[in-house]
Protein backbone atom coordinates (compact mmCIF):
# COMPACT_ATOMS: atom_id res chain seq x y z
CA UNK A 1 0.00 0.00 0.00
CA UNK A 2 1.33 3.42 -0.97
CA UNK A 3 1.81 6.19 1.57
CA UNK A 4 -1.07 8.53 2.27
CA UNK A 5 -1.02 11.87 0.48
CA UNK A 6 -1.84 13.66 3.71
CA UNK A 7 -1.89 12.19 7.18
CA UNK A 8 -2.85 14.25 10.19
CA UNK A 9 -2.93 12.92 13.71
CA UNK A 10 -4.03 14.59 16.93
CA UNK A 11 -3.61 18.02 15.32
CA UNK A 12 -4.42 20.92 17.64
CA UNK A 13 -4.17 24.68 17.50
CA UNK A 14 -4.73 27.04 20.41
CA UNK A 15 -5.01 30.78 19.96
CA UNK A 16 -4.61 33.28 22.75
CA UNK A 17 -7.52 35.67 22.46
CA UNK A 18 -8.36 38.69 24.63
CA UNK A 19 -11.17 37.87 27.08
CA UNK A 20 -12.43 41.45 27.15
CA UNK A 21 -11.28 41.95 30.75
CA UNK A 22 -7.63 42.69 29.98
CA UNK A 23 -6.51 39.08 30.18
CA UNK A 24 -6.30 36.29 27.67
CA UNK A 25 -8.14 33.05 27.31
CA UNK A 26 -7.04 30.07 25.30
CA UNK A 27 -9.25 29.25 22.39
CA UNK A 28 -8.99 25.76 20.88
CA UNK A 29 -9.46 26.44 17.15
CA UNK A 30 -8.50 22.89 16.20
CA UNK A 31 -8.87 20.12 18.77
CA UNK A 32 -7.26 16.69 18.30
CA UNK A 33 -8.13 16.31 14.63
CA UNK A 34 -7.09 13.09 12.92
CA UNK A 35 -7.63 12.24 9.27
CA UNK A 36 -5.89 10.90 6.21
CA UNK A 37 -6.15 11.46 2.48
CA UNK A 38 -4.98 8.45 0.50
CA UNK A 39 -2.73 8.94 -2.55
CA UNK A 40 -4.87 10.35 -5.35
CA UNK A 41 -7.87 10.50 -3.03
CA UNK A 42 -9.99 13.46 -2.13
CA UNK A 43 -11.34 14.53 1.21
CA UNK A 44 -13.79 17.29 1.91
CA UNK A 45 -13.70 19.14 5.22
CA UNK A 46 -17.06 20.75 5.96
CA UNK A 47 -18.30 22.82 8.84
CA UNK A 48 -19.72 26.21 9.65
CA UNK A 49 -17.62 29.39 9.83
CA UNK A 50 -15.15 29.31 12.69
CA UNK A 51 -15.10 25.53 12.88
CA UNK A 52 -11.33 25.47 12.27
CA UNK A 53 -11.28 24.36 8.62
CA UNK A 54 -9.01 27.11 7.34
CA UNK A 55 -6.71 26.85 10.37
CA UNK A 56 -6.04 23.22 9.42
CA UNK A 57 -5.16 24.31 5.88
CA UNK A 58 -2.89 27.09 7.13
CA UNK A 59 -1.04 24.66 9.41
CA UNK A 60 -0.60 22.17 6.58
CA UNK A 61 1.01 24.76 4.28
CA UNK A 62 3.15 26.14 7.12
CA UNK A 63 1.51 29.56 7.56
CA UNK A 64 0.53 28.62 11.10
CA UNK A 65 2.42 26.60 13.72
CA UNK A 66 0.54 23.64 15.18
CA UNK A 67 0.14 23.58 18.97
CA UNK A 68 0.14 19.82 19.04
CA UNK A 69 -0.10 16.68 16.93
CA UNK A 70 1.67 15.73 13.75
CA UNK A 71 1.22 16.22 10.02
CA UNK A 72 2.82 14.33 7.17
CA UNK A 73 2.47 14.93 3.46
CA UNK A 74 3.55 12.07 1.13
CA UNK A 75 5.02 10.42 4.21
CA UNK A 76 7.30 13.35 5.06
CA UNK A 77 6.81 15.12 8.35
CA UNK A 78 5.87 18.81 8.30
CA UNK A 79 4.63 19.25 11.84
CA UNK A 80 6.63 22.46 12.25
CA UNK A 81 7.03 25.26 9.70
CA UNK A 82 10.48 25.46 8.15
CA UNK A 83 12.72 28.45 7.61
CA UNK A 84 15.10 26.64 5.29
CA UNK A 85 14.69 27.62 1.64
CA UNK A 86 15.45 24.16 0.26
CA UNK A 87 12.94 22.45 2.53
CA UNK A 88 10.30 25.09 1.78
CA UNK A 89 10.84 24.60 -1.92
CA UNK A 90 10.49 20.85 -1.54
CA UNK A 91 7.32 21.17 0.54
CA UNK A 92 5.87 23.48 -2.09
CA UNK A 93 6.29 20.77 -4.70
CA UNK A 94 4.44 18.33 -2.46
CA UNK A 95 1.48 20.50 -1.61
CA UNK A 96 -0.06 23.67 -2.99
CA UNK A 97 -3.08 25.67 -1.95
CA UNK A 98 -5.75 27.73 -3.73
CA UNK A 99 -7.43 30.32 -1.52
CA UNK A 100 -10.97 31.55 -1.34
CA UNK A 101 -10.51 35.11 -2.47
CA UNK A 102 -8.89 35.44 -5.91
CA UNK A 103 -8.91 39.20 -5.44
CA UNK A 104 -6.30 39.14 -2.68
CA UNK A 105 -4.39 35.99 -3.54
CA UNK A 106 -2.93 37.44 -6.76
CA UNK A 107 -0.30 40.16 -7.05
CA UNK A 108 -2.09 43.13 -8.70
CA UNK A 109 0.96 44.07 -10.74
CA UNK A 110 1.60 40.62 -12.14
CA UNK A 111 -0.06 39.11 -15.20
CA UNK A 112 -1.24 35.51 -15.12
CA UNK A 113 1.65 34.51 -17.33
CA UNK A 114 4.21 36.22 -15.09
CA UNK A 115 2.71 34.62 -11.97
CA UNK A 116 2.97 31.13 -13.47
CA UNK A 117 6.40 31.77 -14.95
CA UNK A 118 7.71 32.88 -11.57
CA UNK A 119 6.71 29.57 -9.97
CA UNK A 120 8.13 27.58 -12.89
CA UNK A 121 11.44 29.43 -12.58
CA UNK A 122 11.85 28.22 -9.01
CA UNK A 123 10.48 24.71 -9.33
CA UNK A 124 10.48 23.08 -12.72
CA UNK A 125 13.78 22.05 -14.26
CA UNK A 126 13.01 23.92 -17.44
CA UNK A 127 15.23 26.20 -19.46
CA UNK A 128 14.20 29.77 -20.20
CA UNK A 129 13.28 28.59 -23.69
CA UNK A 130 11.02 25.78 -22.48
CA UNK A 131 9.11 27.76 -19.86
CA UNK A 132 6.80 29.69 -22.24
CA UNK A 133 5.58 26.39 -23.71
CA UNK A 134 4.81 25.01 -20.26
CA UNK A 135 3.10 28.27 -19.26
CA UNK A 136 0.95 28.17 -22.37
CA UNK A 137 0.02 24.55 -21.63
CA UNK A 138 -1.03 25.45 -18.08
CA UNK A 139 -3.07 28.39 -19.35
CA UNK A 140 -4.85 26.08 -21.75
CA UNK A 141 -5.40 23.51 -19.02
CA UNK A 142 -7.25 26.03 -16.84
CA UNK A 143 -9.04 27.53 -19.82
CA UNK A 144 -7.49 30.99 -20.06
CA UNK A 145 -7.10 32.64 -23.46
CA UNK A 146 -3.86 34.22 -24.67
CA UNK A 147 -5.27 37.67 -23.98
CA UNK A 148 -6.41 36.79 -20.48
CA UNK A 149 -2.98 35.32 -19.76
CA UNK A 150 -1.38 38.70 -20.36
CA UNK A 151 -3.98 40.69 -18.41
CA UNK A 152 -3.52 41.96 -14.88
CA UNK A 153 -5.84 40.57 -12.20
CA UNK A 154 -7.93 43.76 -12.15
CA UNK A 155 -8.91 43.21 -15.77
CA UNK A 156 -10.10 39.66 -15.05
CA UNK A 157 -13.35 38.42 -13.56
CA UNK A 158 -13.48 36.47 -10.30
CA UNK A 159 -13.72 33.15 -12.13
CA UNK A 160 -10.81 34.01 -14.42
CA UNK A 161 -8.71 35.07 -11.45
CA UNK A 162 -9.43 31.79 -9.73
CA UNK A 163 -8.26 30.01 -12.89
CA UNK A 164 -5.01 31.99 -12.65
CA UNK A 165 -4.62 30.95 -9.00
CA UNK A 166 -5.21 27.32 -9.96
CA UNK A 167 -2.70 27.50 -12.83
CA UNK A 168 -0.15 29.06 -10.47
CA UNK A 169 -0.69 26.24 -7.97
CA UNK A 170 -0.41 23.60 -10.69
CA UNK A 171 2.85 25.09 -11.98
CA UNK A 172 4.74 23.59 -9.03
CA UNK A 173 3.33 20.18 -10.04
CA UNK A 174 2.23 19.32 -6.51
CA UNK A 175 0.94 15.88 -5.57
CA UNK A 176 -1.63 17.35 -3.18
CA UNK A 177 -3.82 20.41 -3.70
CA UNK A 178 -5.68 22.15 -0.90
CA UNK A 179 -8.72 24.09 -2.08
CA UNK A 180 -9.66 26.45 0.72
CA UNK A 181 -13.21 27.58 -0.14
CA UNK A 182 -11.79 27.94 -3.63
CA UNK A 183 -15.17 28.24 -5.32
CA UNK A 184 -17.15 29.91 -2.52
CA UNK A 185 -16.53 33.48 -3.68
CA UNK A 186 -17.76 32.77 -7.20
CA UNK A 187 -21.30 33.00 -8.51
CA UNK A 188 -23.15 29.76 -9.14
CA UNK A 189 -22.57 29.29 -12.88
CA UNK A 190 -18.87 30.14 -12.61
CA UNK A 191 -18.69 27.86 -9.58
CA UNK A 192 -19.93 24.98 -11.71
CA UNK A 193 -17.29 25.72 -14.36
CA UNK A 194 -14.48 25.75 -11.81
CA UNK A 195 -15.77 22.58 -10.12
CA UNK A 196 -15.76 20.85 -13.50
CA UNK A 197 -12.27 22.18 -14.20
CA UNK A 198 -11.04 20.85 -10.85
CA UNK A 199 -12.63 17.45 -11.53
CA UNK A 200 -10.92 17.35 -14.96
CA UNK A 201 -7.55 18.28 -13.50
CA UNK A 202 -7.82 15.58 -10.88
CA UNK A 203 -8.74 13.00 -13.51
CA UNK A 204 -5.77 14.09 -15.65
CA UNK A 205 -3.09 14.34 -12.95
CA UNK A 206 -4.19 11.94 -10.21
CA UNK A 207 -3.56 14.69 -7.68
CA UNK A 208 -4.97 14.31 -4.19
CA UNK A 209 -7.47 16.99 -3.14
CA UNK A 210 -8.20 18.38 0.28
CA UNK A 211 -11.31 20.47 -0.23
CA UNK A 212 -12.37 22.87 2.45
CA UNK A 213 -15.90 24.11 2.01
CA UNK A 214 -19.16 24.92 3.68
CA UNK A 215 -20.94 23.92 0.49
CA UNK A 216 -22.04 20.31 0.72
CA UNK A 217 -22.97 20.16 -2.98
CA UNK A 218 -19.43 21.03 -4.06
CA UNK A 219 -17.98 18.49 -1.63
CA UNK A 220 -20.31 15.81 -2.95
CA UNK A 221 -19.21 16.57 -6.52
CA UNK A 222 -15.47 16.57 -5.93
CA UNK A 223 -14.79 14.29 -2.96
CA UNK A 224 -14.83 10.60 -2.11
CA UNK A 225 -14.68 11.11 1.62
CA UNK A 226 -15.86 13.83 3.95
CA UNK A 227 -15.05 15.01 7.45
CA UNK A 228 -17.45 17.16 9.46
CA UNK A 229 -15.83 19.67 11.78
CA UNK A 230 -17.53 21.56 14.57
CA UNK A 231 -15.75 23.96 16.93
CA UNK A 232 -12.42 22.38 16.05
CA UNK A 233 -13.51 18.81 16.70
CA UNK A 234 -14.26 16.04 14.22
CA UNK A 235 -17.97 15.26 14.50
CA UNK A 236 -18.35 12.71 11.79
CA UNK A 237 -16.09 11.16 9.17
CA UNK A 238 -16.66 8.71 6.35
CA UNK A 239 -17.42 8.30 2.67
CA UNK A 240 -19.36 11.08 1.00
CA UNK A 241 -22.44 8.97 0.33
CA UNK A 242 -22.57 7.60 3.82
CA UNK A 243 -22.10 10.86 5.72
CA UNK A 244 -24.08 13.19 3.51
CA UNK A 245 -26.98 10.86 2.69
CA UNK A 246 -27.36 9.15 6.04
CA UNK A 247 -25.78 11.39 8.66
CA UNK A 248 -25.53 9.89 12.12
CA UNK A 249 -24.76 13.12 13.91
CA UNK A 250 -27.37 15.76 14.56
CA UNK A 251 -24.92 18.56 13.58
CA UNK A 252 -24.35 17.04 10.12
CA UNK A 253 -28.11 16.75 9.69
CA UNK A 254 -28.54 20.39 10.55
CA UNK A 255 -25.75 21.39 8.14
CA UNK A 256 -27.53 19.43 5.45
CA UNK A 257 -30.89 20.96 6.29
CA UNK A 258 -29.38 24.45 6.01
CA UNK A 259 -28.74 23.98 2.28
CA UNK A 260 -31.45 25.65 0.18
CA UNK A 261 -33.02 23.13 -2.22
CA UNK A 262 -35.50 23.64 -5.06
CA UNK A 263 -38.84 24.57 -3.59
CA UNK A 264 -37.23 25.98 -0.45
CA UNK A 265 -38.94 29.07 0.94
CA UNK A 266 -37.33 31.41 3.43
CA UNK A 267 -38.90 31.04 6.84
CA UNK A 268 -40.80 27.84 6.03
CA UNK B 1 5.13 57.47 -22.35
CA UNK B 2 5.96 60.14 -24.93
CA UNK B 3 2.47 61.59 -24.63
CA UNK B 4 2.74 61.64 -20.86
CA UNK B 5 6.05 63.47 -21.16
CA UNK B 6 4.54 66.10 -23.48
CA UNK B 7 1.55 66.42 -21.21
CA UNK B 8 3.81 67.00 -18.22
CA UNK B 9 5.98 69.54 -20.04
CA UNK B 10 2.84 71.44 -21.07
CA UNK B 11 1.64 71.41 -17.48
CA UNK B 12 5.04 72.66 -16.33
CA UNK B 13 4.90 75.61 -18.75
CA UNK B 14 1.33 76.57 -17.76
CA UNK B 15 2.08 76.33 -14.04
CA UNK B 16 5.19 78.47 -14.38
CA UNK B 17 3.31 81.08 -16.43
CA UNK B 18 0.46 81.32 -13.92
CA UNK B 19 2.76 81.46 -10.92
CA UNK B 20 4.93 84.09 -12.62
CA UNK B 21 1.80 86.26 -12.93
CA UNK B 22 0.94 85.70 -9.29
CA UNK B 23 4.50 86.45 -8.15
CA UNK B 24 4.89 89.52 -10.35
CA UNK B 25 1.49 90.89 -9.35
CA UNK B 26 1.77 90.25 -5.63
CA UNK B 27 5.20 91.84 -5.35
CA UNK B 28 4.02 95.08 -6.96
CA UNK B 29 0.78 95.11 -5.02
CA UNK B 30 2.66 94.68 -1.76
CA UNK B 31 3.33 97.87 0.26
CA UNK B 32 6.65 99.59 -0.37
CA UNK B 33 7.38 100.59 -3.96
CA UNK B 34 10.61 99.65 -5.72
CA UNK B 35 11.88 103.20 -6.07
CA UNK B 36 11.75 103.68 -2.28
CA UNK B 37 14.31 100.91 -2.06
CA UNK B 38 16.70 102.90 -4.21
CA UNK B 39 16.23 106.13 -2.27
CA UNK B 40 16.64 104.43 1.07
CA UNK B 41 16.18 106.88 3.92
CA UNK B 42 16.55 109.95 1.69
CA UNK B 43 13.42 111.93 0.83
CA UNK B 44 13.64 112.62 -2.93
CA UNK B 45 11.91 115.45 -4.75
CA UNK B 46 8.82 114.59 -6.78
CA UNK B 47 10.74 115.17 -10.02
CA UNK B 48 13.59 112.85 -9.02
CA UNK B 49 11.10 110.19 -7.95
CA UNK B 50 9.26 110.47 -11.28
CA UNK B 51 12.54 110.25 -13.18
CA UNK B 52 13.54 107.06 -11.36
CA UNK B 53 10.08 105.59 -11.89
CA UNK B 54 10.39 106.30 -15.62
CA UNK B 55 13.87 104.81 -15.68
CA UNK B 56 12.52 101.59 -14.08
CA UNK B 57 9.41 101.66 -16.32
CA UNK B 58 7.32 101.92 -13.16
CA UNK B 59 5.09 104.56 -14.76
CA UNK B 60 3.69 102.02 -17.19
CA UNK B 61 0.63 99.85 -16.47
CA UNK B 62 1.23 96.52 -14.72
CA UNK B 63 0.33 94.23 -17.69
CA UNK B 64 2.83 96.07 -19.90
CA UNK B 65 5.56 95.77 -17.27
CA UNK B 66 4.73 92.07 -16.86
CA UNK B 67 4.92 91.52 -20.61
CA UNK B 68 8.30 93.29 -20.80
CA UNK B 69 9.59 91.19 -17.91
CA UNK B 70 8.21 87.96 -19.37
CA UNK B 71 9.77 88.50 -22.81
CA UNK B 72 13.04 89.29 -21.02
CA UNK B 73 12.83 86.06 -19.02
CA UNK B 74 12.12 84.05 -22.17
CA UNK B 75 15.28 85.53 -23.68
CA UNK B 76 17.26 84.59 -20.59
CA UNK B 77 17.30 88.10 -19.19
CA UNK B 78 15.96 88.17 -15.66
CA UNK B 79 16.73 91.86 -15.19
CA UNK B 80 19.23 93.52 -12.93
CA UNK B 81 19.44 93.53 -9.16
CA UNK B 82 18.21 96.83 -7.81
CA UNK B 83 20.66 96.64 -4.95
CA UNK B 84 23.92 95.60 -6.57
CA UNK B 85 23.17 96.35 -10.20
CA UNK B 86 24.45 92.88 -11.23
CA UNK B 87 22.44 90.83 -13.72
CA UNK B 88 20.06 88.57 -11.77
CA UNK B 89 21.20 85.51 -13.75
CA UNK B 90 24.77 85.83 -12.49
CA UNK B 91 23.58 86.28 -8.88
CA UNK B 92 21.44 83.15 -9.23
CA UNK B 93 24.04 81.08 -11.05
CA UNK B 94 26.42 80.24 -8.22
CA UNK B 95 23.69 80.05 -5.55
CA UNK B 96 21.70 77.60 -7.61
CA UNK B 97 24.63 75.21 -7.84
CA UNK B 98 25.18 75.34 -4.07
CA UNK B 99 21.49 74.83 -3.30
CA UNK B 100 21.16 71.93 -5.74
CA UNK B 101 24.21 70.28 -4.14
CA UNK B 102 22.71 70.84 -0.67
CA UNK B 103 19.31 69.39 -1.62
CA UNK B 104 20.94 66.45 -3.40
CA UNK B 105 23.19 65.67 -0.41
CA UNK B 106 20.25 65.95 1.97
CA UNK B 107 18.04 63.69 -0.16
CA UNK B 108 20.83 61.10 -0.42
CA UNK B 109 20.89 61.01 3.40
CA UNK B 110 17.09 60.82 3.49
CA UNK B 111 16.97 57.93 1.02
CA UNK B 112 19.77 56.08 2.78
CA UNK B 113 18.45 56.36 6.32
CA UNK B 114 14.73 56.74 5.63
CA UNK B 115 14.50 53.69 3.40
CA UNK B 116 16.94 51.75 5.60
CA UNK B 117 15.13 52.43 8.86
CA UNK B 118 11.70 51.91 7.30
CA UNK B 119 12.71 48.59 5.79
CA UNK B 120 14.29 47.39 9.02
CA UNK B 121 11.17 48.35 10.97
CA UNK B 122 8.86 46.63 8.49
CA UNK B 123 10.83 43.39 8.32
CA UNK B 124 11.70 43.09 12.02
CA UNK B 125 8.56 43.48 14.11
CA UNK B 126 9.18 43.78 17.83
CA UNK B 127 12.27 45.45 19.27
CA UNK B 128 13.69 46.90 16.04
CA UNK B 129 10.27 48.22 14.98
CA UNK B 130 9.62 49.75 18.41
CA UNK B 131 13.06 51.38 18.53
CA UNK B 132 12.66 52.82 15.03
CA UNK B 133 9.20 54.03 15.92
CA UNK B 134 10.51 55.83 19.00
CA UNK B 135 13.40 57.35 17.02
CA UNK B 136 11.19 58.57 14.18
CA UNK B 137 8.54 59.88 16.59
CA UNK B 138 11.12 62.15 18.16
CA UNK B 139 12.99 63.20 15.04
CA UNK B 140 9.85 63.93 13.03
CA UNK B 141 9.15 66.70 15.53
CA UNK B 142 12.57 68.36 15.14
CA UNK B 143 12.05 71.21 12.68
CA UNK B 144 15.07 72.22 10.57
CA UNK B 145 15.70 75.48 12.45
CA UNK B 146 15.94 73.59 15.76
CA UNK B 147 18.09 70.91 14.15
CA UNK B 148 20.37 73.63 12.71
CA UNK B 149 20.94 75.19 16.12
CA UNK B 150 21.59 71.83 17.77
CA UNK B 151 23.98 70.66 15.05
CA UNK B 152 25.92 73.93 15.05
CA UNK B 153 26.32 73.94 18.82
CA UNK B 154 27.40 70.30 19.03
CA UNK B 155 29.37 69.54 15.87
CA UNK B 156 30.65 72.98 14.88
CA UNK B 157 31.14 74.83 18.16
CA UNK B 158 31.88 72.12 20.72
CA UNK B 159 33.52 69.43 18.60
CA UNK B 160 34.73 71.77 15.83
CA UNK B 161 34.38 69.05 13.19
CA UNK B 162 32.55 71.17 10.68
CA UNK B 163 32.41 74.89 9.89
CA UNK B 164 29.64 76.72 11.74
CA UNK B 165 29.02 79.12 8.92
CA UNK B 166 29.74 79.30 5.22
CA UNK B 167 31.21 76.58 3.07
CA UNK B 168 34.79 75.85 2.16
CA UNK B 169 36.37 75.88 -1.27
CA UNK B 170 36.89 72.97 -3.63
CA UNK B 171 34.67 69.92 -3.88
CA UNK B 172 35.90 68.46 -0.57
CA UNK B 173 35.46 71.68 1.38
CA UNK B 174 32.07 72.29 -0.14
CA UNK B 175 30.76 68.86 0.84
CA UNK B 176 32.24 69.25 4.34
CA UNK B 177 30.52 72.61 4.67
CA UNK B 178 27.22 71.33 3.31
CA UNK B 179 27.08 68.19 5.46
CA UNK B 180 25.67 69.81 8.61
CA UNK B 181 23.04 71.85 6.74
CA UNK B 182 22.11 68.71 4.78
CA UNK B 183 21.66 66.82 8.08
CA UNK B 184 19.51 69.63 9.46
CA UNK B 185 17.29 69.36 6.39
CA UNK B 186 17.27 65.55 6.46
CA UNK B 187 16.30 64.75 10.06
CA UNK B 188 12.54 65.33 9.77
CA UNK B 189 12.44 63.97 6.24
CA UNK B 190 14.27 60.77 7.24
CA UNK B 191 11.72 60.10 9.94
CA UNK B 192 8.84 60.84 7.59
CA UNK B 193 10.18 58.63 4.82
CA UNK B 194 10.98 55.85 7.31
CA UNK B 195 7.36 55.87 8.45
CA UNK B 196 5.96 55.94 4.93
CA UNK B 197 8.31 53.12 3.91
CA UNK B 198 7.49 51.01 6.95
CA UNK B 199 3.76 51.36 6.45
CA UNK B 200 3.89 50.78 2.70
CA UNK B 201 5.99 47.63 3.18
CA UNK B 202 3.82 46.40 6.06
CA UNK B 203 0.69 46.83 3.97
CA UNK B 204 2.23 44.71 1.22
CA UNK B 205 3.67 42.13 3.63
CA UNK B 206 0.20 41.54 5.03
CA UNK B 207 -1.24 40.85 1.59
CA UNK B 208 -2.39 37.29 1.13
CA UNK B 209 -0.44 36.86 -2.08
CA UNK B 210 2.78 37.84 -0.30
CA UNK B 211 2.18 35.58 2.68
CA UNK B 212 1.45 32.66 0.42
CA UNK B 213 4.34 33.33 -1.96
CA UNK B 214 6.65 31.58 0.52
CA UNK B 215 4.22 28.64 0.51
CA UNK B 216 4.69 28.47 -3.25
CA UNK B 217 8.35 27.83 -2.53
CA UNK B 218 9.72 31.17 -3.74
CA UNK B 219 12.91 32.35 -2.01
CA UNK B 220 12.35 35.07 0.58
CA UNK B 221 14.40 37.71 -1.21
CA UNK B 222 12.49 37.15 -4.46
CA UNK B 223 9.21 37.65 -2.60
CA UNK B 224 10.54 40.85 -1.02
CA UNK B 225 11.92 42.23 -4.28
CA UNK B 226 9.16 41.29 -6.72
CA UNK B 227 6.04 41.38 -4.59
CA UNK B 228 6.67 43.57 -1.54
CA UNK B 229 9.02 46.34 -2.70
CA UNK B 230 7.61 46.58 -6.18
CA UNK B 231 4.06 47.13 -4.97
CA UNK B 232 5.17 49.39 -2.11
CA UNK B 233 7.10 51.69 -4.46
CA UNK B 234 4.33 54.11 -5.57
CA UNK B 235 3.62 55.68 -2.12
CA UNK B 236 7.36 55.79 -1.37
CA UNK B 237 8.06 57.55 -4.67
CA UNK B 238 5.31 60.08 -3.99
CA UNK B 239 6.74 60.76 -0.53
CA UNK B 240 10.29 61.22 -1.90
CA UNK B 241 9.09 63.70 -4.52
CA UNK B 242 7.08 65.70 -1.97
CA UNK B 243 10.02 65.74 0.43
CA UNK B 244 12.43 66.85 -2.29
CA UNK B 245 10.29 69.79 -3.32
CA UNK B 246 9.70 70.64 0.34
CA UNK B 247 13.45 70.59 0.95
CA UNK B 248 13.93 73.33 -1.65
CA UNK B 249 11.61 75.56 0.38
CA UNK B 250 13.27 74.67 3.69
CA UNK B 251 16.69 75.71 2.36
CA UNK B 252 15.50 79.29 3.05
CA UNK B 253 15.78 78.61 6.78
CA UNK B 254 18.76 76.31 6.87
CA UNK B 255 20.97 78.27 4.45
CA UNK B 256 20.38 81.36 6.55
CA UNK B 257 21.25 79.49 9.76
CA UNK B 258 24.50 78.11 8.33
CA UNK B 259 25.29 81.12 6.10
CA UNK B 260 25.37 78.89 3.06
CA UNK B 261 25.54 81.11 -0.04
CA UNK B 262 22.67 79.42 -1.89
CA UNK B 263 19.32 80.38 -3.33
CA UNK B 264 17.62 80.22 0.05
CA UNK B 265 19.90 82.78 1.62
CA UNK B 266 19.68 84.93 -1.51
CA UNK B 267 15.88 84.87 -1.22
CA UNK B 268 15.92 86.00 2.39
CA UNK B 269 18.38 88.85 1.79
CA UNK B 270 16.61 89.96 -1.39
CA UNK B 271 13.24 90.04 0.35
CA UNK B 272 14.74 92.04 3.21
CA UNK B 273 16.29 94.48 0.71
CA UNK B 274 13.13 94.49 -1.45
CA UNK B 275 15.29 93.55 -4.41
CA UNK B 276 12.27 92.82 -6.61
CA UNK B 277 13.88 91.30 -9.74
CA UNK B 278 15.88 88.83 -7.63
CA UNK B 279 12.88 87.86 -5.49
CA UNK B 280 10.83 87.26 -8.63
CA UNK B 281 13.51 85.05 -10.11
CA UNK B 282 14.08 82.93 -6.99
CA UNK B 283 10.34 82.54 -6.34
CA UNK B 284 9.91 81.31 -9.87
CA UNK B 285 12.82 78.89 -9.38
CA UNK B 286 11.17 77.45 -6.25
CA UNK B 287 7.91 76.95 -8.13
CA UNK B 288 9.82 75.28 -10.94
CA UNK B 289 11.53 72.95 -8.44
CA UNK B 290 8.11 71.89 -7.07
CA UNK B 291 6.60 71.29 -10.48
CA UNK B 292 9.65 69.42 -11.78
CA UNK B 293 9.69 67.12 -8.73
CA UNK B 294 6.02 66.31 -9.21
CA UNK B 295 6.47 65.68 -12.92
CA UNK B 296 9.43 63.36 -12.25
CA UNK B 297 7.41 61.44 -9.68
CA UNK B 298 4.55 60.98 -12.14
CA UNK B 299 6.95 59.75 -14.79
CA UNK B 300 8.41 57.39 -12.20
CA UNK B 301 4.95 55.99 -11.45
CA UNK B 302 4.37 55.43 -15.13
CA UNK B 303 7.74 53.69 -15.44
CA UNK B 304 7.04 51.31 -12.53
CA UNK B 305 3.77 50.20 -14.04
CA UNK B 306 1.89 51.97 -16.82
CA UNK B 307 -1.36 50.30 -15.83
CA UNK B 308 -0.97 50.45 -12.08
CA UNK B 309 -3.72 52.79 -10.98
CA UNK B 310 -5.27 51.15 -7.94
CA UNK B 311 -2.51 49.52 -5.95
CA UNK B 312 -0.55 51.47 -3.40
CA UNK B 313 -1.65 54.99 -4.38
CA UNK B 314 -1.45 57.31 -1.44
CA UNK B 315 -3.94 59.78 -2.80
Amino acid sequence: MSVDAVSVSGLSKTFRVPDGKGGHIRHMAVDQVTFAVEAGGSLGIVGESGSGKTTIARMLVGLERASGGSMTVLGRDRSTPTRRAVERNRRARELQIVFQDPYTSLDPSQSARAAVDEVLRHHAKLTAGQRPTRTAALMEQVGLTERQADARPRDLSGGQRQRVAIARALAAEPRVLILDEAVSALDVSIQAQIVNLLADIRAATGMAYLLISHDLAVVRQLCDAVLVLRRGKVVEQGSCGQVLDAPVEDYTRRLRAAVPVPGWRPGS
Amino acid sequence: MGRLLLHRLGGLAVTLLLSSMAIFGSLYLAPGSPEDVLFGSRAPSAAARAAVARELHLDRPLPVRYWDWLTGVLHGDLGRSMVTGQPVTSRLGHGLGVTLALVALSMILVLLFGLGLGTAAALRPGAVDAATNALTSVSVTVPPFVASTLLISVFAVRLDWFPASGIGTGAGGEIRGLLLPACALAITNCAFLARVTRNALREQLEREHVQTALVRGLPRWVVLRDHVFRNALPPILTAVSLLTSGTFATTLVVETAFAVPGIGQLTITSVAQKDFPVVQAVSLLLVAAFVICNALSDLGHALIDPRLRTAGRTT
